[in-house]
């Protein structure tokens, strides 16, 4: 049976948890700004959305050091917000931009960013499940602590390549956390009309150790992955978490009118009563952890940061056509 | 000097770089105390330890993921891949993951690992385990293909793959394993790129890769005592292509055959003879000709194999046809 976090209370570390909301608000203002240039057409490419999702990537996140690794995925900004990339690289990125993460080579979908230990967002759905394992597999043959995260949604469980590498992460015992963000949708269709039985079912099949969480309680995410962190760091891995989570917009920014597959009601229902920005805000206050005042110029700043960063991304030279040749192979 | 086996060639080249750098390691089926099917690991389990000789599941997609991710992040991996048949079950991690990773994150990440596996037919294996695909994975920008063409080589081939910071695939053919050949005790390693004239003549080339050298030089024997004089290549690369070397012997000999042993079409000898018909056109007596396995699925029955795949006579038969008018003149 899949094991519940609980939700630790009491204000015991102020400065974590300003720290994991000013994160959340962080993505969801990187966010909220890539929609804008997607849909004033000035961002190339596709893009996927992750507001709604903050506290997984945060709670998660806050919980790793820039040693440890994670894998990300296809909806990736926020993994990479969250593991502590910088805005102008990010939007610079997101605009083919030569001072991007990638030299403008990854865009939305590839972003990279090794400086904090995120070995890169995947275009294919599952694709970075061996790559997480390989990483952790590395890390116990080198005698190293570090954790790797491997970030992917409920739609990718339904690929081979998660049972091929859970089993032999169970076989070897390898530090990686296996953090599957179910919001419900595999692209565009339910979760509940492609997956049969449990998620977690599936990882304790081959006896990993798995656990449930609220994926909108930043708390719960974040006290969870700090235990399993550390018995990563013991030996003890792997482990995985199914957390329960809800994408605010569509599958794509192209994804508007989407009633065939979710209601309008249910999207208003995740948003106004399980945000996870919303509540760790009231929280926050009731607690006396910060003022609403506080909290205000805390995002007044971040959305300035964002506004600066896009402007000088906007700015910014694209790479030299010399560039397109370049980096095929390392020296 | 001493001769081996290109078996022992291959376990010395991999014994040695083990020795030099632990972040070396095998993975793969049956690779540990078994040594492979074919026994080319044999006895490194013994120096090495199951830490760094690493037996997997039948997991082919996994493993090579695992791969990939333990060479994003400091670690030589060197992936045994049974039969060169089951590049297909690993596409997805070769092509889309290896493959990018360097070129998506602007030069940032490297994918230093090595995937070793076999090519060709006339083991009566049938249709899935008697593929050559060699071109599959040379037509992916990203990725370096060695072959090797005798035990000389695929040492001095696979120490250089190892040492690489892509990723290479080495096909080594797998009637040649007990083939024995002059290979020096000293250490020496051949760069990539770099092909080799293994018979010098005037008339006609016969550039050859893998298995074909040989069939190549048996040809060039049956010609030379008719009085045409081949000259033979063998490029021993295929990405990179020694292209120069390969132009210059065209130029002096200005006719050309390709012999490869993946399918003729869309295949290695397409590629390099359409490079000669570019490069060197105005010294071409007669059109650059290709001779690859015929475009069909390996069949089983030993009467229909053998006439699959090019052989001694047939290559001598095609070079007489494209010497034949000349020759006859300068008698």
């Amino acid at each position: 049976m899949a094991k519940s976090a609980k939700t630790p209370k009491g204000k015991t570390n102020a400065e974590d948890y300003l720290q994991m909301y000013r994160q959340m608000v962080r993505i969801r203002t990187f966010e909220d700004t890539a929609n804008q240039l997607y849909l004033s057409a000035k961002m190339p490419g596709l893009t996927h959305m992750y507001s709604g999702e903050e506290a997984v990537a945060v709670g998660i996140c806050e919980a790793l050091t820039d040693d440890d690794k994670i894998t990300s995925t296809h909806r990736g900004h926020g993994h990479c917000v969250a593991k502590g990339a910088n805005f102008k690289e990010m939007f610079c990125e997101l605009l083919g931009k030569e001072e991007g993460y990638c030299r403008g080579k990854g865009g939305s979908m590839h972003i990279a960013d090794q400086s904090h230990g995120n070995l890169g967002a995947n275009a294919i759905v599952g694709g970075s499940m061996g790559i997480a394992t390989g990483s952790a597999l590395r890390a116990k043959l080198q005698g190293k602590d570090d954790v790797t995260v491997c970030f992917f949604g409920d739609g990718a469980t339904a690929q081979g390549l998660l049972y091929e590498v859970m089993n032999m992460a169970a076989l070897w015992n390898l530090p990686v956390i296996y953090a599957c963000e179910n919001n419900g949708y595999s692209e565009y269709t339910k979760t509940e009309e492609i997956a049969a039985g449990s998620i977690t079912a599936r990882a304790e099949a081959f006896g990993i150790e798995a656990f449930k969480v609220d994926g909108q309680d930043v708390l719960a995410v974040n006290d969870l992955t700090q235990k399993l962190v550390a018995r990563c760091r013991k030996g003890e891995g792997p482990f995985f978490i199914e957390l329960e989570t809800y994408r605010y917009h569509g599958h794509h920014v192209g994804d508007i009118n989407r009633e065939y597959y979710r209601t309008k009601d249910e999207e208003k229902d995740w948003k106004t009563n399980r945000d996870p920005i919303i509540r760790f805000r009231s929280w926050l206050v009731s607690e006396g952890i910060a003022t609403d005042e506080d909290i205000d110029a805390m995002n007044a700043e971040i959305e300035q940061d964002a506004a600066q960063a896009v402007a000088y991304a906007e700015a910014a030279a694209y790479p030299d056509g010399s560039e397109v040749t370049q980096h095929v192979y390392a020296d | 000097m001493r001769e081996i086996t290109l078996s022992q060639a291959v376990n010395e080249a991999i014994a040695e770089e083990m020795r030099r750098d632990e972040t070396v390691f095998l993975l793969g089926e049956d690779v540990a105390e078994a040594g492979t099917p074919f026994k080319v690991l044999s006895g490194l389990v013994e120096e090495f330890g199951t830490e760094r000789v690493i037996d997997t599941p039948i997991a082919e997609p996994g493993f090579m993921g695992i791969a990939v991710g333990a060479a994003m992040t400091g670690a030589r991996p060197i992936v045994d891949l049974m039969f060169g048949d089951f590049i297909f079950l690993i596409m997805d991690q070769l092509c889309n993951q290896a493959a990018k990773t360097h070129y998506m994150s602007g030069g940032k990440l490297n994918v230093p690992l090595v995937l070793r596996t076999n090519l060709g037919a006339t083991r009566r294996s049938a249709a899935q385990h008697s593929q050559s695909l060699q071109a599959l994975v040379a037509h992916i920008p990203g990725l370096k293909v060695a072959m090797p063409s005798s035990a000389y080589e695929a040492k001095g081939l696979m120490k250089s793959a190892i040492r690489d910071n892509n990723p290479v695939v080495i096909f080594e053919d797998k009637l040649m394993y007990q083939d024995k050949a002059e290979v020096p005790e000293e250490e020496y390693l051949i760069p990539f790129g770099v092909g080799n004239v293994k018979r010098k003549g005037r008339d006609i080339t016969l550039i050859a890769t893998s298995s074909m050298v040989q069939v190549a030089e048996k040809a060039a024997d049956i010609l030379s005592a008719e009085g045409i004089e081949a000259e033979v290549i063998d490029p021993r690369t295929i990405v990179p292509l020694d292209e120069d070397l390969l132009i210059e012997s065209v130029k002096k000999t200005s006719r050309a055959i390709v012999i490869d042993e993946g399918h003729q079409s869309y295949g290695v000898t397409s590629e390099i003879a359409s490079r000669l018909n570019e490069k060197a056109f105005y010294h071409l007596d007669a059109p650059v000709t290709r001779m690859g396995a015929m475009d069909v699925p390996v069949p089983f029955s030993p009467a229909l194999e053998d006439l699959t795949v090019p052989t001694p006579e047939t290559v001598a038969a095609k070079a007489r046809l494209l010497c034949g008018g000349e020759l006859i003149d300068a008698a």
